[in-house]
């Protein structure tokens, strides 16, 4: 059905499948930093820690209960920090952003890996700060 | 004559429907949010603007008398409406919410003091909750709850054993947005006034949709917006008694609402006009009266007894998603027009969006009611709202709406 292959542009199968099964969905003992953030329009709710060794995410911690987008861009998020250097995360924020609220040039959006399948997002406006709650809470987390 | 409201043909008489949204027929469930506007408002609007622009009170020139007497006819008409005694009781505000901070400010401000209580319910919108923690905090009064019993109703009966001579002011909704459960308001006005109490309504959720009658309520505020009963929005009505509107000081000061001014000092203009400083917002209270003329063309039981029949099919069709949890109460002679539920498996946003694909608009989120969505161990939920135009059609849709949609979300 058509309104279905509409949908289908942001709910694609690789974030139903992370909505349904979240990666790094545990609580961590001893994180090096932890954030809670929500978004009060929708109700969506993260939980976010990180262990960091020598600017590398080495372990992951996300909980959470909100929309599929939220849920699913948390855990795809999660996949991408993971053993990664936390500048390089940050850059990849803000292309992630750049992608959903702007114009990321085509030869960068390689370098999102699978988050590019939240770009589906992009079509449905009122959606992109689902997308973006766990990011900006990641960017909290690291700016402070 | 047909005893019925006939939704088909009022559909007609709304442009809106005319459209589509995503390639479908609109259906509009998001009534308690703000309702559609019928051909006769958008074109008393315009009228206005077209043929009696002017501004009111101060000319003696044709279109300012007429502007003038266009504006006082439609207070008429709203002092009718709700079968106010006095013209002087009404009071234009921009909504709801500043209807409510009116009274906050001009009589709660002034007549509640350190120890004092009030009472609201545990269901108010944050419109009838926020100005209440504000001014209890400023004067050091308690801001209480009014008790529940186990099915989630209000307990008069437990109730009468909080309240108490300290008890100055309860102010509760007529009609919960949220869960569409219509409050006990003979019993809570006759226990406020038992303790010399006073009590205010909000009528947001009522007003629109069933007989009011301020005199046979005698409640002593009733506070409700002109966009969820057809009309424009950017204008509220505050009701309240001639004797308390006078002992009452101004919420706003400057123009129209003085008598007399001096380098020094003012004297206050009568009442309604006290209320209402500054040029009025005089085109969308002339189109208020034009939506009253057009409810009242149906007639009042009539637009009640159409949204029951609506909220028990409803209930009754919702019974067969099993996946589906309704807020509140499920007796339909306890409810208006609205019926919030969650989908065990679905969240609210994903749901709405779904079904905007259909174009089928339902309210998502916390419905300006976070503590109470709390209350049900919930962030979020949907709201399906009726109106006049709404008929059983637009329910089936919903319901097998929300089939395809499940099929699609779970059995990927
Ligand atoms: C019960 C209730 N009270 C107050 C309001 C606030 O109305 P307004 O936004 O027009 O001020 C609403 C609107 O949603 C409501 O449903």
């Amino acid at each position: 059905m058509n309104e279905f292959s509409e949908l289908d542009e942001m709910y694609r199968e690789v974030i139903l499948d992370h909505y349904h099964s979240p990666r790094n969905n545990k609580s961590l003992d001893n994180p090096t930093k932890e954030i809670e953030s929500n978004n009060p329009f929708c109700g969506d709710e993260i939980k976010l820690q990180v262990k960091i060794q020598d600017g590398i995410v080495t372990e992951i911690g996300l909980s959470g209960r909100g929309c599929a987008i939220s849920q699913a861009s948390a855990s795809l998020m999660g996949e991408a920090l993971l053993k990664n250097n936390i500048n390089d995360s940050l850059k990849l924020y803000k292309d992630f952003r750049e992608l959903l609220t702007g114009n990321l040039p085509e030869d960068q959006m390689d370098d999102l890996g699978d988050l590019i399948a939240l770009e589906g997002v992009k079509k449905f406006p009122i959606r992109v700060k689902c997308a973006l709650l766990s990011w900006s809470a990641f960017n909290d987390l690291i700016e402070v | 004559m047909n005893n019925n409201l006939d939704p088909m043909n009022i559909k007609n008489d709304f442009p809106i429907f005319k459209r589509t949204i995503n390639g479908y027929p609109l259906i509009y469930l998001d009534n308690a949010a703000t309702t559609q506007k019928p051909q006769s408002v958008i074109d008393s609007l315009s009228s206005y603007y077209r043929n009696s622009n002017a501004n009111v009170f101060r000319g003696v020139h044709t279109l300012s008398i007429e502007a003038t007497d266009l504006y006082d006819l439609a207070r008429q008409k709203v002092q009718k409406f709700i079968n106010a005694k006095n013209f002087q009781e009404i009071i234009y505000t921009r909504n709801t919410s500043e209807s409510i901070n009116l009274v906050a400010y001009s009589w709660a401000l002034k007549n509640l003091t350190k120890g004092d209580k009030m009472f609201i319910s545990p269901f108010e919108h944050h419109s009838n909750l926020v100005p209440w923690q504000q001014i209890c905090r400023k004067v050091g009064a308690q801001l209480l709850y009014i008790p529940l019993d186990d099915s989630g109703a209000i307990d008069c009966d437990k109730f009468s054993s909080l309240i108490d001579q300290n008890t100055k002011l309860i102010s509760v909704t007529h009609m919960s947005n949220v869960l569409g459960e219509i409050s006990p308001i003979k019993d809570l006005t006759e226990l406020a006034h038992r303790f010399g109490a006073l009590i205010m309504i909000d009528g947001a959720q009522s007003v629109p949709h069933m007989p009011i009658d301020v005199q046979e309520m005698n409640c002593d505020f009733l506070a409700f917006s002109s966009h969820k009963m057809l009309g424009p929005t950017g204008i509220g009505v505050l009701y309240a008694k001639k004797e308390i509107l006078e002992i009452m000081d101004p919420f706003l000061f400057g123009g129209d609402m003085i008598s007399e001014v001096t380098y020094e000092d003012a004297k206050w203009n009568d009442l309604p006009y006290k209320f209402e400083a500054g040029t009025p917002n005089i085109a969308d209270a002339i189109a208020t009266g034009t939506a009253i003329d057009y409810l009242q063309n149906i007639g009042m039981e009539k637009v009640f007894d159409h949204e029951i029949n609506l909220v028990s099919y409803a209930l009754e069709k919702f019974s067969s998603l099993e996946n589906i949890d309704i807020l509140g109460s499920q007796d339909p002679s306890l409810k208006g027009g609205v019926i919030s539920f969650n989908h065990k498996f679905i969240h609210p946003h994903d749901l709405g969006t779904a079904l905007d694909r259909f174009g089928i608009a339902i309210r998502t989120g916390h419905h300006c009611a976070m503590p109470l969505i709390r209350s049900f161990g919930l962030v979020a939920a949907s709201r399906a709202s009726f109106y006049i135009y709404n008929d059983n059609e637009d329910i089936d849709k919903l319901i097998d709406s929300i089939s395809d949609i499940e099929d699609y979300f779970i059995n990927e």
